[in-house]
């Protein structure tokens, strides 16, 4: 399993996860970004949540409270227009990153 | 989320804090209902969670931190904790406000004097491209020039939009009651213009206005006009008497324009002189030209010295010698205030640095005593940057604080410095009338603030960063830290007395110049002599022979007055602000070629040097038989001597101005006298007999047994007795006037300003080092403690602290001594008659440092001394 320690994924992630799966609470974004990594990737509670709420001082997402399945109150996020013209962008620059990335490592 | 949304959410702040709690919540107990469901139990699935969690008060910090109205918040929070902090210190924060508001009062108040006189460009149209012209000798650089070279000046210049001429003259004003002496100026008709000045009513004066058959037309001043004229519009077509001839008012200068070097002129007239070809050598104008765009002010003047040599081979009797200088304006009007005003800006901003100094050393002092306090707030949770946070709100504070006071007490000081300004010397420096608090004077006391902000912030802030937080959970033991701060604070101190020495050696220096200038040998016996100048109208004494038999009443009917020694009269008085009066000459059997010669010349009275008490060196005085009818005598000085006759008897020789004059012979030589400013060489001088060469103005000299200051009123009488009509001013004693001349008045207030700021710097450094001592002894209780439960005597515990003041002491003072000569070199210009490196000043200067911080020390010496051992060693 490994952390996500990648500067600057962590938005990518999240803004991905919430464009996937619509409105989502801050421990179903680590739940899902676990499973659907196949375990691969963890998402550190510390981290995510300052970076939750600087994507909405931002304006890339907006939160509203709501209550879960099991009657818990809980803050959900969901993508805003300019959140998602972001996840464009960040998204570009990873294919980028991960070419580059690509290249290095396979160089003879 | 909107600006508006956030600024309310700073009032809604525990809404949002309680919802940041209730968010970081609700995901915990997600995360165990999901670990008991997977079949953990209760306490087992809390542990994981919390654990995988990480520490939920830094992540609370860190997610307010991403709040923008949780930011502000925390600011605002920062401030009133700052505020509660200083509060709870109140005699750290009293200190360190005073002790800032000092500096910065000081510096402010000194910048607006660099400001008003060095920063603002003149209030003209285009002062960067105004000149001032003079003509040159071989006596030096800025003479009057001759309304004729004036006139070929303006006519073959290539580098001038315009050249205009200017000269300040006193007025006889007939007003209803009396006539008055007023100041006035004449000037080119194109004067205003070549400023970019425009009357604020009435006109400027036309082109050719100024010829010699124009009309007569005055301009008034602003503070004429209101004061004579009540600002009255109907004044324009006014008709007023100077010089018993009518002029017509036909405009007011506006209010804020002013012209130095003419001083408070009230009335401007225009320039009457005709262009008489036998007046070449009549030298009586200065001029200011508009240079034309894109000449630099080199080329013109290589274009000026051209010209002057033209002039010189056209006109070899007159212009032979005579060169021409380009300055530019700017130079002329402020060039000799320049370097006392930077040595002062110099004085003020070190005086700022050692009470920056002090206060974050100060502020050092505090930091170290709230380690714990800090070391808490940290493990708490709060980041690093969170504690540095409020240190910088603290620092900002306290600046903020101190401007405010320094800026307050400047405002006052302004105030004060332009009152302790002499009113004849403030009308030769009406750039000073605008000083006050204004945009730049503001703008510089905000950026020292910040400076000082960042000073304060930042060396605390520093000193946390360096060190590890936790070290400060434990309270004992001497850690690295405080033994940095110990050095750090040390060097401090070593920085401060070398400062402080850097002043006091300036003002013992300055102070020493001053006392030198006063008693400098001024060739005459200065005390119980009392001078008047009077002037007698041209109409009334319009011969030789009435000017001269007028003197001889002036002086028998002073003469009676009680208490009067002797009276002489003359056309000139020692010591003025400048020598002047100069005029050229050649040698009679010497042949004329090169430069010419020249020298200032007096016409004296028979009893004038021995009223004066000068020193007769060879030969004679002048005799009541030396008057028209007998040959030319004059008496020459001894720098005339040595100049033009080395080597030789000089008594017996025979000079004439020009060819047309009668020829002159030297009868006596005598010491030199100061004719001009104190603080300069004394130049040839040759005293001719004022019966021979009299003028309608000269002045009484009376030697009194009495004081002279008492002369004043009875001798104004005594001369409007013999005529009314005679104008009489300046009556003053010549003490005074050695006193009021400009030279004297620089040295003086220099002195006194530097000294003030040594008196300062000398409190603050002292202050500084006693901080460093104390608290030195305070961290080092306990090793005295043992020291003396291990026998250690209560003198061995003094030497142990006395040896460590000593130490900085001595650095300080030695590193002084090297700083405060190159210092005082770079001011070498502002002395006199002492050198920089004046042994007496310095060792004094030593002395007194070096006794002021030992008594600094012997304080808290005492204070170690007097430790009681078991008390130090129960703090264990």
């Amino acid at each position: 399993m490994a952390k996500n320690d990648l500067q600057g994924t962590l938005d990518l992630l999240v803004l991905k996860t919430l464009s996937q799966m619509g409105e989502m609470h801050g421990y179903g974004i680590v739940a899902h970004i676990q499973q659907a990594s196949d375990d691969l990737l963890r998402v550190e509670e510390g981290s995510l949540y300052p970076a939750l709420h600087r994507m909405e001082q931002r304006g890339w997402i907006a939160a509203d409270w709501a209550l879960t399945q099991t009657n818990r109150k809980a803050k959900y996020y969901k993508l805003t227009a300019a959140g998602r013209k972001r996840l464009e962008e960040e998204e570009k620059n990873f294919e980028h990153l991960v070419k580059g990335v690509r290249a290095i490592l396979r160089y003879v | 989320m909107s600006l508006l949304r956030r600024i309310s959410n700073l009032f809604t702040r525990l809404k949002v804090d309680r919802d940041i709690d209730s968010e970081l919540r609700s995901h915990i107990e997600m995360r165990i209902e999901e670990n008991m469901d997977s079949g953990m139990s209760a306490e087992e699935a809390r542990r994981d969670a919390l654990i995988r969690f990480g520490n939920v008060s830094s992540t609370k910090e860190q997610v307010i931190g991403a709040d923008a109205a949780l930011t502000l918040y925390s600011i605002w929070s920062d401030i009133r904790y700052a505020f509660r902090q200083l509060k709870r210190n109140p005699g750290f924060s009293c200190t360190a406000i005073l002790v800032l508001g000092l500096g910065i009062c000081a510096s402010v108040a000194i910048f607006a004097f660099v400001d008003a006189v060095l920063i603002k460009p003149l209030p003209y149209q285009n002062p960067s491209r105004l000149v001032s012209l003079f003509e040159s000798t071989p006596l030096g650089q800025r003479f009057h020039l001759s309304y004729l070279d004036y006139l070929d000046w303006k006519k073959q210049n290539k580098v001038f939009r315009s050249v205009e001429a200017y000269h300040h003259t006193s007025m006889a004003l007939n007003t209803t009651a009396r006539v008055q002496l007023v100041d006035g100026a004449t000037v080119s008709s194109g004067f205003f213009r070549a400023l970019g000045v425009v009357p604020v009513i009435g006109r400027d004066f036309h082109d050719g206005e100024d010829g010699p058959s124009g009309p007569r037309t005055v301009i008034l001043s602003y503070a004429a006009w209101q004061n004579r004229y009540g600002g009255r519009s109907d004044v324009l077509g006014q008709s007023v008497t100077m010089e018993g001839v009518p002029h017509v008012i036909v405009g007011v200068l506006p209010q804020k324009f002013h012209f130095a070097p003419a001083g408070a002129a009230e009335f401007w007239t225009a320039l009457h002189a005709s262009s008489d070809p036998n007046g070449r050598g009549e030298h009586g104008l200065f001029a200011i030209a508009l240079l034309k765009d894109g000449v630099k002010l080199e080329s013109a003047a290589s274009d000026m010295s051209s010209i002057a040599e033209r002039l010189a081979k056209q006109y070899p009797d007159s212009n032979d010698g005579r060169g021409a200088t380009v300055l530019p304006l700017t130079e002329v009007i402020v060039g000799n205030l320049r370097p006392i005003l930077l040595l002062l800006l110099s004085g003020a901003v070190l005086l700022l640095l050692i009470a920056c100094v002090n206060v974050s050393g100060l502020v050092l002092v505090l930091s170290e005593n709230r380690r714990h306090e800090i070391a808490v707030r940290g493990a708490l949770g709060a980041s690093r940057i969170r504690l540095i946070r409020q240190f910088v709100t603290e620092g900002v504070m306290l600046a903020a604080a101190g401007s405010l006071v320094g800026m307050c007490t400047a405002y006052g000081g302004i105030r004060l410095l332009v009152q302790l300004v002499p009113v004849d010397i403030l009308a030769s420096m009406p750039y000073l009338r605008g000083l006050g608090l204004n945009l730049h004077v503001i703008g510089f006391a905000v950026a020292v603030g910040f400076a000082m902000a960042a000073l304060f912030s930042f060396t605390p802030a520093l000193r946390l960063s360096l060190t590890d937080l936790r070290a400060g959970l434990v309270e004992s033991g001497r850690s690295g830290a405080r033994t940095a701060w110990r050095h750090l604070g040390a060097n401090l101190v070593v920085l401060e007395l070398c400062t402080a020495m850097v002043l006091l050696v300036g003002a013992g220096l300055l102070g020493k110049s001053f006392y030198r200038l006063l008693h400098v040998d001024i060739g005459i016996q200065p005390d119980h002599l009392g001078i008047m100048r009077l002037r007698a109208p041209h109409s009334r004494y319009s011969k030789d022979e009435m000017v001269v038999s007028l003197a001889r009443r002036v002086m028998e009917e002073t003469g009676r007055l009680p208490g009067v020694q002797s009276v002489a009269v003359t056309h000139g008085v020692p010591v003025a602000n400048v020598a002047g009066g100069n005029t050229t000459f050649q040698i009679i059997g010497r042949p004329q070629h090169g430069t010419g010669y020249e020298s200032s010349s007096r016409q004296v009275g028979v009893t004038y040097f021995s009223t004066m008490q000068a020193r007769l060196v060879r030969g004679r005085y002048f005799t009541e038989s030396d008057d028209v009818s007998k040959p030319r005598v004059m008496i020459v000085n001894q720098s005339f001597v040595r100049k033009y006759f080395p080597g030789e008897d000089a008594i017996g020789k025979h000079i004439r101005y020009d060819a047309s004059s009668p020829v002159i012979e030297v009868v006596g030589i005598v010491g030199d006298i100061k004719e001009g400013p104190l603080d300069a060489e004394v130049q040839p001088v040759l005293y001719t007999s004022f019966n021979q060469e009299p003028d309608n103005a000269f002045f009484v000299v009376v030697r009194t047994a009495r004081a002279p200051q008492e002369l004043a009123k009875s001798l104004e009488e005594t001369v409007h007795r013999i005529d009314s009509d005679i104008l009489t001013f300046n009556a003053e004693t010549m003490e005074d006037r050695i006193h009021h001349t400009q030279s004297s008045y620089l040295h003086h207030s220099s002195a006194w300003l530097v000294g003030g700021f040594a008196a300062m710097a000398l409190l603050l450094g002292v202050v500084g080092l006693y901080g460093v001592i104390a608290y030195s002894v305070s961290q080092r209780t306990k090793e005295i403690g043992v020291r003396m439960a291990l026998g250690a005597q209560r003198s061995s515990v003094y030497q142990l602290i006395l040896r460590e003041a000593g130490w900085l002491t001595g650095i300080g003072i030695l590193a002084g001594l090297v700083c405060s000569v190159a210092a005082a070199f770079l001011m070498r210009k502002l002395l006199f008659g002492t050198q920089p490196w004046d042994a007496g000043t310095l060792a004094g200067v030593a002395v007194v440092l070096g006794f002021s911080a030992l008594l600094a020390s012997y304080i808290p010496a005492r204070h170690a001394a007097s430790v009681n051992p078991v008390e130090a060693l129960r703090t264990e």
